[in-house]
């Protein structure tokens, strides 16, 4: 057997997948803390206030990485979803369904920052511009895959399902994307996404990329954790459950 | 990849396509919609709706902010640098609100083809610095626009 299948083969193996991940979670939590520490402090303390917006541009170290992370969220899920139709691997479906929550919950954070951040800056708490309707419908359709999966009784259909719409929801990330380059909008262009150099200050950018990657560790701590309570929820009956719970009786007995 | 799962890629493959295309063209039937705000040349060439409010965004001429001394009203002309429109408005503008800025201000065009508002938003753009840097660049930007104007003897 080569490495390649393997690992296709391990990794779709909750027995197998279920402790990796409990020992996973404890370092992928110190990486997410020892990430937004520093970029926290340099964001909202060390770098410097805005020549426009003053002190306001802050909310942007919560607003920018939640609005990257819906996104990636959902890439990251698309790709599970082909994985999931071609090689009908459960894990992928597991992973889908346990990421739509978190990245709805990123989705919702971006929306109500960058409301708290257009009133005093724009004028307005919202306004149906391109980006910001585009990144609402994000957010509904995370819901949309949440709801599917949870509405048909049988898991793999309702596995199925859930795949053909996270694949067709994909189409609204270009969407987003791009909504301010081809129509105009009250929202700025991108600062840092762009092929350009990032227009900004160094100072200023360093606590952004900071606060992007602790955000990518939260979701790989959430995911991981989320991902072991639907496969114990899901395989309650199963063997390997059985296993775990018969050896954590017998060491709390000792 | 055996048979059945090329079978299902080729059919991922095909679902993707659709969806694009049936995206692409919805797009471009509601492309005009999706427009937040017309320019101020799009405003005097007549594309922009006289029956209904409308949009109109564009940077703030220096020197055109004109305030009323016993209310509310202020007038300012905005521009894409090649059109100016004169927009009145009765209200608080934006704290962002300042010359060349970029405005978006929602109401109507009166007979005289003022722009009367009833809301103004601000924009900003994609640049964050500090202070200190912003007023270097323009140093720069204003030394720069002034060297042709300098007699040639006087470089070194």
């Amino acid at each position: 057997m080569n490495i390649i299948a393997k690992w296709y083969y391990r990794l779709g193996a909750p027995n197998w997948f279920y402790p990796l991940a409990g020992k996973m979670i404890p370092w992928v939590a110190a990486i997410f803390v020892a990430l937004l520490i520093p970029g926290l402090y340099m964001g909202l303390v060390t770098a410097p206030a805005d020549y426009q917006q003053g002190e306001s541009f802050r909310i942007m170290y919560v607003h920018v990485p939640a609005a990257w992370l819906s996104m990636f969220v959902y890439a990251a899920m698309a790709i599970a979803a082909v994985v999931a139709l071609v090689w009908r691997v459960r894990m992928a479906e597991i992973m889908i369904i346990s990421s739509a929550p978190i990245g709805a919950s990123f989705a919702f954070i971006a929306l109500i920052t960058g409301s708290l951040w257009g009133k005093p800056m724009w004028g307005a708490w919202w306004v149906w511009d391109a980006r910001l309707t585009s990144e609402l419908i994000l957010f509904f359709i995370y819901l949309g895959i949440f709801a599917l999966y949870n509405a048909i009784e049988d898991k793999q259909t309702a596995g199925k399902a859930m795949s053909i719409l996270t694949l067709v929801g994909v189409i609204n990330l270009p969407i987003i994307h791009y909504s301010v380059v081809w129509w105009n909008t009250l929202h700025q262009a991108a600062t840092v996404s762009k092929f350009d150099t990032p227009s900004i200050h160094i100072d200023m950018l360093i606590p952004l990329l900071l606060m992007a990657a602790a955000f990518q560790f939260l979701y790989l701590l959430l995911l991981l954790m989320k991902m072991r309570a639907n496969l114990l929820e899901q395989d309650l009956a199963s063997g390997w459950v059985k296993k775990i719970v018969f050896e954590r009786q017998k060491n709390l007995k000792k | 990849m055996s048979p059945l799962r090329k079978k299902r890629m080729y059919l991922v493959m095909l679902l993707l396509t659709a969806v694009s295309v049936a995206t692409f063209l919805i797009i471009q039937a509601f492309n005009q919609n999706m427009m937040f705000f017309y320019s101020t040349t799009e405003v005097k060439s007549g594309a922009a709706p006289t029956d209904r409010d409308f949009r109109i965004g564009g940077l703030v001429v220096n020197g055109t902010v004109k305030r009323a001394d016993d209310s509310l009203l202020v007038s300012f002309d905005l521009t894409d640098s090649q059109t100016p429109v004169t927009v009145q408005y009765t209200g608080i503008l934006p704290d962002l609100f300042r010359e060349g800025q970029g405005i978006i201000a929602k109401g109507q065009l009166n007979g005289n083809g003022v722009f009367v508002a009833e809301e103004v938003l601000a924009k900003h753009d994609e640049n964050y610095m500090p202070p200190e840097v912003a007023d270097s660049i323009q140093k720069a930007q204003m030394a720069q626009t002034e060297m042709p104007a300098m007699p040639a003897n006087h470089k070194n």
